[in-house]
């Protein structure tokens, strides 16, 4: 990865200068007129459009879910990773395959497969429905998919810091005498913790903007099963653009300081396994 | 992705217990079972559940669905041509040159991902639609601005072929190449004004219309284009990286051009990283939902994607036709991991998933 002197190859200002006016053109503009659009309110006015009672119910869903959903990652992604990277078993590659199927399947298909599979006629929810667990249009439906969706994030960062894992340290713990839950208890899981934080962190920015799986399976009642996302898309329907805006911002903001978060997040682990 | 198998078996003190292992083991195949498996299968059998014939009929009889079909197949592939163009340009900015705000570029191309995707079409809503920033001018003349726009990328492309077909070394350029840059930049604007004029003169675009971008086909090409943003730029980044710059500083001491190095060696040398970047780009362009759901309008048979149709079709209880149409979708989404998983074999590690 050398760095180059200016003067040698060619392309750098037309490059530059193509792909800046695209991202800027594409992305930067309209973000910008999003805030732009959400200044022109009052800061009164402001406050009236995301601070109602339904505003409110749906942002405590939609943190709320994507944070159990992220949560649930944590532990289902990291045994997924464990598994992956520390057994060998027939169906192994399979098994790593299909972890990133939530990434390449069409969010609309998701939806629309949890949503007949967990209601009381569904291959699943006719045992689980008599066991009392509603597993569409309800919120545990909401946090059901946004399992779904986010559940790469959390086996890819973990996945490759368990791979370099140092297995010296590991084998000094046993050889003093500690088991293998105490070496990895202490041993393994401080060494995971950086990963784990940046699969929570993506597997959570992930879900709050999920729109298209949660549509389908949440029933989108207001003040019940409705998303952010899904009360941005009903102001939309009633053309009150202000208000979609506010909101908007809102949930641009959330997700604009994950990203930030995941940035650093990631540039510190970096350091530490290097 | 995948380890290489190990050469060594693994240490008696970092194995698990058995009971153990075969409890992860279990509880990762049950947990993937249900949450991956059970789903893909069950979209096949909904598809199926009334037979081949409804199956057929479905897809091809029902004619909003088949626009649908043909509206996925026009915009995805300009989304992606617009997203490799960036891509690839980007790519090379960021991987063979170093210039203030490089780390910030970087940073700023993964900000698609951040944004959740109805909030993206709600944007564009905001600057195009009727209520929008640009609203008003587009719906009362709105084909005025396309002479500018067509005059802008001919102009682009003619640079683009100026200065990567110019030869590198200073001395072996003769006639138009002898010019410096600012030459050329200055013929463009030129060149940029006569054409709009031409264009304009020639009653080129209709006047006086109205310009659809929000509920039409350009909406859905700009809404794709920016929640697909990233891919290709953050799979080619790492390829290029790692590759480095020493075969191109070759071609050109030989005496290539700008477009022979890139066409001749760069591109055969990033190809993979380059495939990779635009199935995972199509797989995402293909599916994506919220972001089109938002400036289409969803008006069944002109601005309805398959995503859209699928929503469409479960909002009218034709559940066998909603899952025809996801069966398409789910098998790209098979397709597209398989050639993922065979690719990742030619590449540098690649980087963790964005959402």
């Amino acid at each position: 990865m050398a760095s180059v002197s200016r003067g040698v190859l060619p392309g750098l200002s037309l490059t530059l200068g193509l792909s800046v006016f695209y991202l800027g053109a594409l992305v930067l503009f309209p973000i910008a007129a999003c805030f732009f659009k959400a200044g022109t309110l009052s800061w009164d006015e402001f406050a009236a459009a995301v601070w109602t009672e339904r505003a409110r119910a749906a942002y405590a869903l939609t943190f709320g879910a994507s944070f159990i959903a992220a949560f649930v990652n944590l532990f289902i992604g990291g045994i997924i990773a464990w598994v992956l990277v520390r057994y060998t078993f027939p169906g192994r590659r399979l098994l790593d395959s299909l972890v990133d199927l939530p990434l390449a399947l069409p969010t609309a298909v998701a939806g629309l497969v949890y949503a007949s599979l967990y209601v009381k006629t569904g291959w699943l929810g006719r045992f689980l429905v008599p066991l009392g667990f509603e597993g569409a249009y309800t919120r545990s439906a909401v946090v059901l998919v946004l399992v779904f969706v986010g559940l790469p994030f959390v086996v890819r960062t973990v996945q490759p810091v368990l791979e370099n894992l140092d297995a010296e340290t590991e084998e000094a713990s046993a050889s003093l005498g500690g088991t293998r839950w105490q070496t990895f208890r202490h041993v393994i899981l401080p060494t995971l913790y950086p990963a784990l934080t940046t699969g929570f962190a993506l597997s959570f920015a992930r879900a709050i903007g999920e729109y298209g799986s949660v549509v389908f399976v949440s029933g989108n009642m207001p003040y019940k099963t409705e998303i952010a996302p899904i009360l941005i898309v009903a102001r939309l329907e009633e053309f009150a653009y202000a208000e979609a805006t506010a909101i908007a911002v809102v949930l641009l903001v959330a997700s604009l300081s994950m990203l930030v978060l995941i940035n650093l997040l990631e540039r510190r682990s970096r350091r530490h396994d290097v | 992705m995948t380890s290489e198998p190990r050469t060594t078996p693994p240490r008696r003190s970092r194995d698990d217990p058995a009971w153990v292992r075969f409890t992860l083991i279990f509880l990762a195949f049950a947990v993937l079972g249900v949450l991956i498996v059970v789903p893909v299968v069950n979209v096949f059998v909904g598809a199926l559940s009334e037979g081949l014939a409804v199956y057929w009929h479905s897809l091809v009889g029902d004619p909003d669905t088949r626009h649908a079909i043909t509206l996925t197949l026009t915009v995805v592939p300009i989304a992606l041509a617009a997203n490799v163009v960036f891509g690839v340009s980007a790519a090379w900015a960021i991987s063979r040159f170093r210039f203030p705000g490089r780390t910030l570029f970087i940073a700023l191309i993964d900000l698609p991902f951040a944004v959740s995707p109805v909030v993206a079409g709600l944007m564009f809503v905001l600057i195009f639609g009727l209520q929008g920033y640009f609203g008003k001018f587009l719906r009362s003349d709105g084909y005025a601005i396309m002479p500018y726009v067509v005059a802008f990328v001919l102009v682009l492309i003619g640079l683009f072929a100026y200065f990567t077909m110019r030869p590198t070394n200073p001395r072996a350029r003769t006639g138009v190449w002898r010019h410096p840059p600012w030459v050329a930049f200055l013929a463009a604007a030129g060149l940029f004004a006569v054409l709009v004029v031409a264009q304009q003169a020639l009653h080129v675009w209709p006047q006086g219309k109205n310009l659809k971008i929000i509920f039409a086909t350009p909406g859905l090409v700009l809404a794709t284009a920016f929640v697909t943003f990233p891919f290709v730029a953050r799979e080619l980044i790492p390829v290029m990286e790692s590759i480095g710059p020493d075969e191109e500083l070759a071609a050109l001491s030989l005496g290539a051009s700008g477009w022979q190095m890139f066409w001749h060696v760069t591109v055969p040398n990033v190809k993979w990283g380059l495939v990779y970047g635009i199935i995972l780009c199509n797989a995402r362009a293909m599916g994506e939902f919220g972001a089109v759901y938002v400036v289409s309008g969803h008006i069944a048979g002109l601005t309805d994607t398959m995503p859209l149709r699928i929503e469409k079709l479960f909002q009218e209880y034709n559940l066998p036709a909603s899952f025809a149409v996801a069966s398409l979708l789910t098998l790209l989404a098979i397709v597209t991991l398989v050639v993922k998983s065979r690719l990742e074999r030619h590449l540098p590690t690649s980087n963790a998933p964005r959402p």
